[in-house]
């Protein structure tokens, strides 16, 4: 019935600011392992940051600091003039993040899911909530599976409720985390339109950590690659489409090579 | 002393659980379905193994009771026997411990798989406390739910063991002089002590397993030694807790 477009999303604006977010020196260690160096960050108020990198290089952790989940062993996030690690910053600033595997509430139904937080914040009336949860799950085309529960998903659809949850939260600062990993091309187009018309309507601040390319390339103002734990490169989209620096270039378009294998030169290296 | 340490900050933690818990107490009424679903499923759902093991208990009693007490010719106090035990210390502790093994584990399970699976990193984000709508709803239902539970778990005791003591050869008293003895000694006070035990059992049971959920750290098979964590502090609680209330309520 419904073909999803980003052009069906009509957003409130939301009336209040927009938010950017500093990150200084931030450095995270678990027990002993340094996940985080001496990260410096500045993302504009109402951009689209594309965060990059390989599997395991923190980008997950950098944006738990964002959103207030993990605390730094040294250095500071800040969204706006707000310390991320301070639990009145949440009153101050709404933030929404589309966590890496959805972490819907298995006990809710797709609709009370969505419901939650209008709900719990009394936002608006039952009927205001029903078209608020309606809306945005017709944007993600999940209108077949609004009575069911989260166990009964495939993995695509976890990760469309978990962004219709934050569209839901009308938030000042969106955070997604790898939001199309696990979804077929014509939806991952969709969600980065989503991600863009969502920015050009109420100009939030947006944080895409992802391994899309073309997402990236397409929708960010800025694109950051994260390596080790390490900021390896900040810039615009034209700076990656053929860079310059031989490590960027292997990861964002690695070229399969049967004669010489990575995982050949991996066991080498261990020599 | 790191165990001794460990056990002090897991003291903290769960007074300070209470207290985070507590801050929302204004929000029950409007969590009222919430509560009642709780309800239902810590007292309702409980309902038949407690009547059932509670039965048993007072059948064993009088017949243990029955057995000793004939040497004294003391039989016919059998019912005040059963009744004052199971009132005062049976009915309570074992509907506490039963609530332990089938609530506080699945409250455990429940709570440490929404952390592990970051729900509550969620809940979280949404500037949603999980202290107000896990537990806080927990903890109301099973206050309104422990005094009828132990008050049933109490009443089925006795009857197993005026069934016992009816049936039982060598006891042979009969339904009407049972009764007679459990009234003869019982005071109101005794049965509003035993309710109160189970009250402050049921109470500690389901905030130490919303601590210990909430706890959680790890994966999928930190959940599995979060519940076990849960039941083991729990009977523990129980035996250690019936000691010091019964010592108060004497
Ligand atoms: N809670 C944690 N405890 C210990 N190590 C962690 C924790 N979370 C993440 N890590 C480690 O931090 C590194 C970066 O993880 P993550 O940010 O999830 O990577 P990714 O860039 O793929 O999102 C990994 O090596 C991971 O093992
Ligand atoms: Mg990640």
């Amino acid at each position: 019935m419904s073909t999803p477009s980003a052009s069906a999303f009509t957003a409130t604006p939301f009336v209040g600011k927009t938010f950017g977010v500093t990150v200084k020196g931030l450095t995270k260690q678990f027990g002993r392992a340094t996940v985080l160096h001496d990260i410096n960050l500045e993302v504009r108020p109402g951009e689209i940051f594309c965060l990059m990198g390989p599997s395991g290089s923190g980008k997950s952790v950098l944006l738990k600091h964002i959103a207030g989940l993990e605390r730094a062993t040294s250095g500071e996030v800040r969204i706006g003039e707000h310390d991320a690690g301070d639990p009145d910053t949440r009153d101050k600033v709404h933030l929404a993040l589309v966590f890496q595997a959805g972490a819907l509430f298995n006990s809710l139904s797709v609709y009370d899911n969505l419901a939650l937080y209008p709900r719990e914040h009394r936002l608006c009336s039952e009927a205001g909530i029903r078209e608020r949860v309606m809306n945005a799950l017709s944007i993600l085309s999940l209108e077949k599976a609004v009575k069911k529960y989260p166990s009964e998903l495939s993995g695509g659809m976890k990760k469309r409720v978990a962004i219709a949850r934050a569209l839901v939260m009308e938030p000042q600062l969106l955070l997604y985390d790898e939001p199309t990993s696990e979804l077929d091309p014509v939806m991952s187009a969709t969600i980065s339109e989503i991600i863009a018309t969502l920015r050009e309507q109420t100009a939030v601040t947006s944080i895409v950590v992802t391994h899309d390319r073309s997402l990236a390339l397409s929708i960010a103002d800025r694109i950051g690659i994260i390596m080790d734990g390490r900021i390896r490169a900040l810039g615009v989209p034209d700076d990656f489409r053929q860079p310059a620096d031989p490590a960027i270039a292997n990861f964002l378009s690695p070229v399969i090579d049967l004669k010489n294998p990575r995982f050949k030169q991996l066991e080498n290296s261990h020599e | 002393m790191t165990f001794l340490n460990a056990i002090i900050g897991h003291i903290g933690g769960t007074v300070l659980l209470l207290g985070r818990s507590l801050k929302h107490v204004g929000t029950l009424p409007g969590q009222s379905r919430r509560v009642i679903e709780q309800c239902y499923i810590i007292g309702f759902t409980s309902l038949p193994i407690v009547t059932i093991l509670t039965f048993f208990i007072g059948s064993v009693l009088a017949l243990q009771s029955g057995y000793s007490m004939e040497n004294f010719g003391a039989k016919q106090f059998i019912g005040t026997l059963v009744g004052l035990s199971m009132v005062r210390e049976l009915g309570p502790v074992m509907v506490a411990i039963l609530i332990a093994g089938r609530v506080g584990s699945a409250i455990a399970a429940e709570l440490a798989s929404m952390k592990v699976f970051q729900e509550v990193d969620a809940l979280e984000t949404m500037n949603i406390p999980a202290e107000r709508i896990l537990v806080l709803p927990r903890l109301a239902a099973i206050l309104v739910m422990m005094p009828p539970l132990a008050l049933i778990g109490i009443i089925c005791g006795w009857y197993g063991g005026a069934l016992v003591s009816e049936y039982t050869h060598s006891i042979s008293v009969d339904n009407a002089a049972y009764f007679a003895a459990l009234k003869a000694y019982m005071k109101n006070r005794d049965v509003i002590d035993g309710l109160l035990k189970a009250e402050v059992f049921g109470f500690v049971i389901v905030l130490v397993c919303c601590y210990i959920g909430l706890s959680t750290r790890g994966g999928p098979r930190e959940i599995g030694a979060s519940v076990t964590k849960a039941v083991v502090t729990s009977l523990i609680l129980i035996l250690v807790l019936d000691y010091f209330v019964t010592k108060a309520l004497l």
